[in-house]
């Protein structure tokens, strides 16, 4: 073996290369090449086929990444900001696809803050993924409505409008798993990726990612120096994937959480410097509200509430996707046509 | 003025010598949101039971409450079912409209009204009726004033009923249709009824000159709106998923479909469903669900308006490059902007014609009749999967929203085309074959590639589906040749299509010097004026087109004819413009425009006076 520990192929026998696509074409360094191995990484390591995953994206440098990714999986690549809507519409025609979702700061807080928004309200089942760097990289630099406020631009001018915090806003939308993570922090993503692609509804992950090229300078706040300076890392997360885990003998008592995902698997939450319960709302709100206010990135864990039914179940769909039934399912049989013309007559 | 009194003996035109059987049109006039919908329909169903032909055209405001609507009920002993103008008794029941209502009748009109709008003497040349409605109403016990108001509608159905003949017991069966599961209501309402007609009785003397007289000519027949029927043939084309946004006129296709799906798409054990309908965000995020939904294998639809066809314009772009099927149903309204949103017209074919950037045109499928809202929307499904592209139907208002009499829908033939997609199994032959699958290659020499579907475990299975340049192994490409090469092949593609979807249809006088071309609901005005035409010395050819691209016998239309007029509801001859660019050019002279826009349908008087001026009669 080539890296003692490490398995060469997952439960379901593939190797780590069946879950890997295209070479990328982002510049060197950028924070979004390292969200791609993490996703490749999660996928990998909870075995799921790769044909079973649908991959979705919208526009910008971060919506070129599902082409990097589990080339075997189908994707749809679709329109600056609307990915939301391409998502929930595949996700009720085949609800035994796993989909995941890849976009940028601009697609979901800008031109798509409408869609991102009633994605949430609907609970699709879905992994959404922004890749947050707070400016525009494909179209050259522009501010993005996550920069910080008072941030430079490198042509000299400054961003006088507040950024949109997409966890708080997702907390407000009703968003049962709200996850803010590092693309550098790579155990923490590749957890937090595995406890996303388990929880029945959408789970967002922003994920704080470096524009390399035009916003790693000192005064932003989504730059590799400035996040490992400023990061408060809540708990270490663990994704438990058995029903019946045995708790980690090292810890003491108390300093486990557990919170169950769907079909027995767990996320565990092993306390850090301070306690944080990601169970409950306003103080998710007023812990994200304080690390604004002190320039503080938490990571982690910070919201979760699995109670809502995904939306696929609140339309009662049948558990047959509907992309496979038969075309005597589909089409309207010959006595429902005569029931409805006799009452036309 | 005088009292009352003298004015009736003074001014009502003297009782007609003859009677107009089963050949006049009634207006109603009413206030928006009083509840007279369904004592027009109530009256639209008792003359339809009595075997007579009628159609109805609702114009109503864009208003909850308050504003003023009408309702037209023509009947036609021989069967025309386009809107007329001429109106022959007007009931009037609205003070903000009753003069100018009483206006628009023919002389020797009957106008029946609200007593205290005492419109006796206005006119000298129609004949009279006022009925105090509110008062007559206080005579039905138990009711309260909200009722009573909702009762003067049936009111006016009963004196109608008994001037017309109307008979009582249809108007009994057409109140049980309408109140299905309330047969209280049902006798509340024959109370107001019988009120009406009993004070018809007493006050009105000698004939009103127009009857309904029973006849045979709807037997078998149903009344159904455009979109019921498009509703009805989305359950026949197999659609699974429906993402809609509230629009007026499109919105009651959507509630149609949900209630009808409710009915048939549920496991009766379970109670679980096989159809899924969202009310979206709005129409970016219709549209984009019926693309996931289709790309991923379902039948999809949304059903809008022009101002959401404009919104859908960018994915209408995405899924004819990428080449996803979808069914969008487009009921027009007048525009531009938002128009008069409850007023029909055919002013969206150059938009959704060439719907999105860059060189992208669409399919259509242009229905005539509410028979072809049900084909035509079923058979959208199986072009929009063979085709891989959205295909958009083409309704209007009036189709949509007015109820129409039609043939019961006949129960579709064929089965689904579920178009060109590739199973595990198929890969796995081919790959043995020693052919590797490519998503954009054209394999069968028609422009149309295969798919997988999302779930496929083939290896080759696997695409990523694309807006951005891409070449025939679906792999991203900025080079011009391989660019080019793809946009060729969806152009070839749409020659297929243009020969594949539903052809014109031609009748009349085949050799006839002079044509006419019509589409859509414009299709019930052009029968009569033909025959209105015909009658007069001006013999025609009548083409009507369904699909765009429009079929090569347009141009084999044209080319035998001297002269062609095109009638379209729009201001621009958008379709014109659009055969101008597609016909040989020394055809295009031939076409002369008949264009009516102004919201309401256009009446077959209207063509056979542009026609007979064009042809220099008179």
């Amino acid at each position: 073996m080539s890296a003692p520990g490490k398995p060469k192929a997952n439960r379901i026998g593939l190797p780590r290369e069946a879950y890997t696509g295209g070479p990328s074409t982002l510049c060197p360094g950028c924070g979004h090449d390292s969200i791609t191995n993490e996703i490749v990484a999660a996928f990998f390591e909870l075995g799921i086929p790769p044909h079973r995953v649908a991959k979705f994206s919208g526009i910008g440098c971060s919506s070129k990444t599902p082409g990097y990714f589990l080339s075997r999986a189908q994707g749809l690549n679709g329109t600056h900001g609307r990915m939301p809507s391409v998502a929930t519409g595949a996700n009720l025609a085949n609800r035994a696809l796993k989909p995941i979702g890849v976009t940028g700061d601009g697609d979901t807080a800008s031109i798509g803050l409408g869609q991102f928004c009633h994605l949430l309200r609907r609970n699709v089942e879905l992994v959404y993924v922004i890749e947050n760097n707070g400016v525009y990289g494909l179209t050259k630099g522009q501010f993005s409505a996550t920069a910080d406020l008072g941030s430079e631009h490198k042509s000299g001018g400054v961003n006088q409008q507040t950024p949109i915090d997409c966890c708080r806003l997702a907390i407000e939308m009703g968003c049962g798993f709200v996850a803010r993570g590092f693309s550098a922090d790579r155990a923490q993503m590749v957890e937090l990726l595995k406890a996303a692609l388990n929880f029945p509804g959408t789970a967002l992950i922003d994920a704080i990612s470096p524009c390399v090229t035009f916003n790693n300078h000192p005064s932003s706040t989504k730059s590799y120096a400035y996040v490992k300076a400023h990061e408060i890392v809540l708990h270490e997360v663990g994704f438990v994937e058995d029903a019946a885990p045995l708790p980690d003998p090292k810890l003491a008592p108390g300093e486990t959480r557990e919170l169950e995902l769907h079909g027995g698997a767990r996320i565990r939450l092993k306390k850090l410097a301070a306690d944080y319960d990601p169970t409950r709302r306003l103080g998710a709100l007023q812990a994200l509200e304080e690390a604004e206010g002190g320039g503080a990135v938490l990571t982690g864990l910070l919201y979760f509430d699995a109670s809502r039914k995904p939306f696929a179940e609140q339309c009662r769909l049948v558990e047959t996707p509907l992309a496979g039934l038969p075309s005597e399912s589909l089409r309207l049989p010959r006595e429902a046509l005569n029931e409805i013309m006799a009452d036309l007559m | 003025m005088g009292s009352s009194a003298e004015v009736r003996t003074q001014a009502q035109a003297a009782a007609p010598a003859t009677e107009r059987v089963n050949d006049f049109t009634i207006q109603v006039a009413t206030v928006n949101g009083t509840g007279s919908q369904s004592s027009n329909n109530v009256l639209m169903r008792a003359i339809f039971q009595m075997g007579v032909p009628v159609s109805g055209k609702n114009m109503f405001p864009s208003n909850i409450k308050g504003l003023p609507t009408w309702f037209a009920v023509r009947l036609s002993k021989d069967g025309y079912v386009a809107r007329r103008k001429e109106l022959d008794v007007s009931v009037c029941m609205n003070p903000k409209t009753a003069r100018k209502d009483l206006a628009w009748l023919e002389p020797g009109g009957l106008c029946v009204y609200d007593a205290p709008l005492a419109l006796e003497g206005v006119r000298s040349d129609v004949r009279y009726l006022g009925v105090p409605f509110a008062k007559l109403m206080e005579r039905i016990p138990n009711a309260d004033n909200r009722l009573r108001t909702l009762l003067v509608n049936m009111a006016y159905v009963g004196v109608l009923a008994e001037l017309l003949r109307i008979e009582e017991a249809e108007i009994e069966r057409a109140l049980g249709k309408q109140f299905k599961s309330k047969p209280k209501a049902v006798s509340l309402n024959m109370q107001a009824v019988k009120l009406g007609a009993e004070y018809a009785r007493g006050h009105f003397q000698g004939a009103c000159g127009y009857r309904v007289e029973r006849m045979q000519a709807t037997a078998g027949k149903i009344i159904v709106d455009g979109n019921t029927a498009a509703a009805i043939g989305a359950l026949l084309g197999g659609c699974g998923v429906l993402a809609w946004y509230p629009i007026t006129p499109s919105s009651s296709l959507c509630e149609a479909l949900i209630d009808l799906a409710g009915k048939y798409r549920v496991e009766p054990e379970s109670g679980l469903k096989t159809f899924a309908a969202v009310q979206a965000e709005d129409e970016l995020a219709s549209i984009g669900m019926v693309l996931g939904a289709a790309w991923a294998g379902a039948r999809a639809m949304t059903a809008t308006s022009g101002p959401g066809i404009s919104l859908m314009s960018e994915w209408a772009g995405y899924a004819y490059y990428a080449e996803i099927p979808a069914v969008i149903v487009d009921v027009q309204r007048a525009g531009p902007s938002t128009g008069l949103p409850t007023r029909t017209q055919q002013a969206d074919l150059l938009q959704v014609y060439y719907l999105s950037h860059g060189d992208t045109k669409q399919l259509c499928v242009i229905p005539g009749t509410v028979q072809e809202c049900c084909e035509l929307t079923a058979a959208a499904f199986d072009f929009a999967e063979r085709f891989q592209a959205p295909v958009f139907v083409l309704s209007d208002l009036d189709l949509g929203m007015n109820n129409w009499m039609s043939d019961p829908f006949p129960y579709p033939e064929r089965p689904l085309d579920r178009g060109k997609v590739l199973t595990e199994e198929r890969l796995r032959e081919l790959a043995k074959q020693g052919k590797p699958y490519y998503r954009y290659e054209d394999a069968d020499a028609d422009g149309i590639p295969y798919r997988t579907l999302p779930g496929n475990a083939h290896p080759d299975a696997a695409f990523l589906t694309r807006g951005s340049g891409h070449d025939w192994k679906g792999q991203y490409t900025e080079d011009p040749a391989e660019y080019r090469h793809n946009l060729d092949r969806i152009a070839r593609k749409y020659e297929t299509a243009r020969a594949a979807l539903p052809a014109p249809v031609l009748e009349g006088d085949l050799e006839a010097e002079v044509g006419l071309l019509a589409f859509g609901s414009t299709h019930a005005a052009v029968l009569e004026a033909r025959d209105r035409l015909d009658a007069a010395g001006v013999p025609t050819a009548y083409l009507r087109l369904r699909a765009l691209p429009p079929h090569a016998e347009v141009e084999a239309f044209v080319r035998r004819r001297r002269v062609v007029y095109l009638i379209e509801q729009n201001r621009d001859a958008q379709m014109k413009t659009i055969l101008k660019s597609e016909l040989p050019p020394e055809l295009a002279p031939r076409l002369k425009s008949i264009l009516h826009y102004g919201g309401m349908p256009i009446d077959a008087r209207t063509v056979v006076e542009a026609v007979r001026a064009g042809e220099g009669g008179s």
